[in-house]
């Protein structure tokens, strides 16, 4: 397959990016300045991020489409309400994690942000459960830039008026040089601020705003580093087709109605774990000195049993130590469990930890 | 103190009597990106040439520093390990990693100048 770029690619490189492969895209893992410095500065100004890999997908139809999705999306979307955003997954039918997701409902239908690495495989899957009357567009001639940042909202209230009213998890539409955008108040790193959705030929403009209001671009290492911080799952590490949203320990993102009354692929599945619970779970993690525990650690208990395995591990800059998350047997979750982690050979100690380890702002 | 000499994995290594002190070069840190972790080797381990003598995580990952010349190691640098991000303000000065006894000087007399090392680093770009 070809390699893909997005429509800021030259943009990124004329900022001193450096480029890696991500998800059949050659994407910036940093610029100039490097990981912690793009990490500090997201945290106390704001950071822009293009996040124009993910889909977006739009789907149109009628009260059936509703029905359609939610076979396979676990999600309360009858009582959406228009530009009110979910955070959501697919299922398989064990109740495995096709993708997760933010899905927001538009005057149409819906709109779906989905992984880049899985968006052609979700639209296969998603397509099993659409009726003829239902449209569908992934659509590539818009980008997504995620502003992030407690500055995001004083930055962008100047060029766009209203969007401080943005609740969390909510957006609207707005004009921006005569043209649509749509933006919503989310993101991935644990801070304030918002994703955009705007065509590809103005892109560039906004980011030329932004960049004039000292908005540093942010490639995916610090992406990396704070949404770990806030405890957000990265899928294909924390999240695969074989983990079910009980074991990812995000129950709490299957609506409540859709609990009691199922319908969605792997419900059986699922209703059985939430009542008796799973036999591993997602768990946050502190090494308890400065070694760092990278994906596929070994965790042991503190006698010596081998109890799990880290997904994501990293140094945490505004934690300022080493953070990581994986999966333990649910009788070692317990917030405060000592634990050793097995990095070179050698065991080092370490503590099951709550999630997000960095506390999280948003405004609600 | 002798000349430095540099190796083709990026290491440092000076010469004072037959104690030799090795580091990663500055074109190494600023491939590596911020340094957040390092680990030194305890004195009395022994060293073969291009062996496997320390560590050093960046953001990104974690990598192994080989020692370029084969002997006894006589200290570890504990401040880096201490202030990892030290290594990327000072890697070929206060920032070394480790001393070691070297058993022959050949083996430092057959590593690159200065020179060929910049010459070796724009031919072989990350």
């Amino acid at each position: 397959m070809e390699v893909q770029k997005t429509a800021l690619y030259n943009y990124h490189k004329n900022l001193g990016a450096k480029f890696v492969p991500f998800a059949g895209y050659e994407m910036p893992i940093q610029y100039k300045d490097g990981i912690v410095k793009e990490h500090i500065s997201t945290r106390t100004h704001a950071g822009f991020f293009d996040v124009s890999h993910m889909g977006q997908f739009f789907l149109e139809g009628d009260e059936t489409l509703i029905e359609s999705l939610e076979k396979i999306i676990p999600a309360d979307l009858k009582n959406l309400k228009v530009n009110h955003s979910k955070y959501s997954f697919l299922l398989n039918n064990e109740g495995g994690i096709i993708d997760d997701l933010i899905i927001t409902r538009t005057e149409k239908g819906f709109c779906i942000i989905l992984n880049a690495a899985c968006k052609e495989n979700d639209i296969k899957q998603i397509s099993q459960f659409l009726k003829k009357n239902h449209k569908h567009l992934l659509n590539n001639d818009l980008s997504l830039i995620a502003l992030q940042g407690p500055k995001s909202v004083e930055i962008l209230e100047k060029l766009i008026p209203g969007v401080a009213n943005l609740k969390f998890m909510t957006g609207s539409n707005f004009e921006y040089e005569g043209e649509n955008l749509y933006v919503t108040r989310s993101g991935y790193t644990g801070e304030d601020g918002f994703e955009i959705s705007i065509s590809n030929t103005k892109v560039e403009n906004l980011i030329d705003y932004l960049i004039s209001n000292k908005v540093k671009p942010i490639g995916l290492g610090a992406r990396d580093t704070l949404r770990l911080e806030a405890g957000l799952c990265l899928y294909g590490h924390d999240l695969n087709e074989k983990i079910n949203p009980v074991e990812a320990n995000l129950k709490w993102a299957i609506a409540k109605k859709r609990k009691e009354v199922g319908g969605f692929n792997g419900w059986e599945k699922i209703k059985n774990l939430l009542a008796n619970g799973s036999e591993k779970i997602r768990v946050g993690i502190k090494p308890d000195g400065k070694v760092i525990a990278r994906e596929n650690t070994k965790i042991f208990s503190s006698d010596n049993n081998e109890i799990g395995f880290v997904t994501s591990g990293t140094f945490g800059p505004s934690v300022n130590a080493p953070v990581a998350m994986g999966y333990v047997k649910s009788e070692f979750s317990e917030i405060g469990t000592s634990i050793q982690l097995e990095v070179r050979g050698k065991k080092h100690g370490g503590k099951i930890s709550e999630l997000p380890f960095y506390k999280k702002s948003y405004v609600k | 103190m002798s000349e430095k000499k540099f190796s083709k994995k990026h290491e440092w290594v000076s010469l004072d009597g037959d104690v030799a002190t090795v580091g990663i070069t500055k074109h190494a840190t600023e491939m590596l990106g911020d340094i957040v972790f390092v680990e030194v080797p305890d004195a009395g381990k022994a060293v073969e040439k291009e062996g496997q003598a320390a560590v050093v995580e960046s953001t990104k990952a974690a990598s192994d520093v080989y020692s370029p010349i084969s002997g006894e190691i006589t200290e570890g640098n504990k401040a880096i390990a201490d202030d990892p991000g030290s290594v990327n303000s000072d890697p070929e000065g206060a920032s070394w990693f480790f001393k070691l006894k070297i058993k022959d000087k050949g083996e430092y007399d057959s590593l690159m100048s200065k020179d060929e090392y910049d010459k070796f680093c724009k031919e072989n770009p990350s």
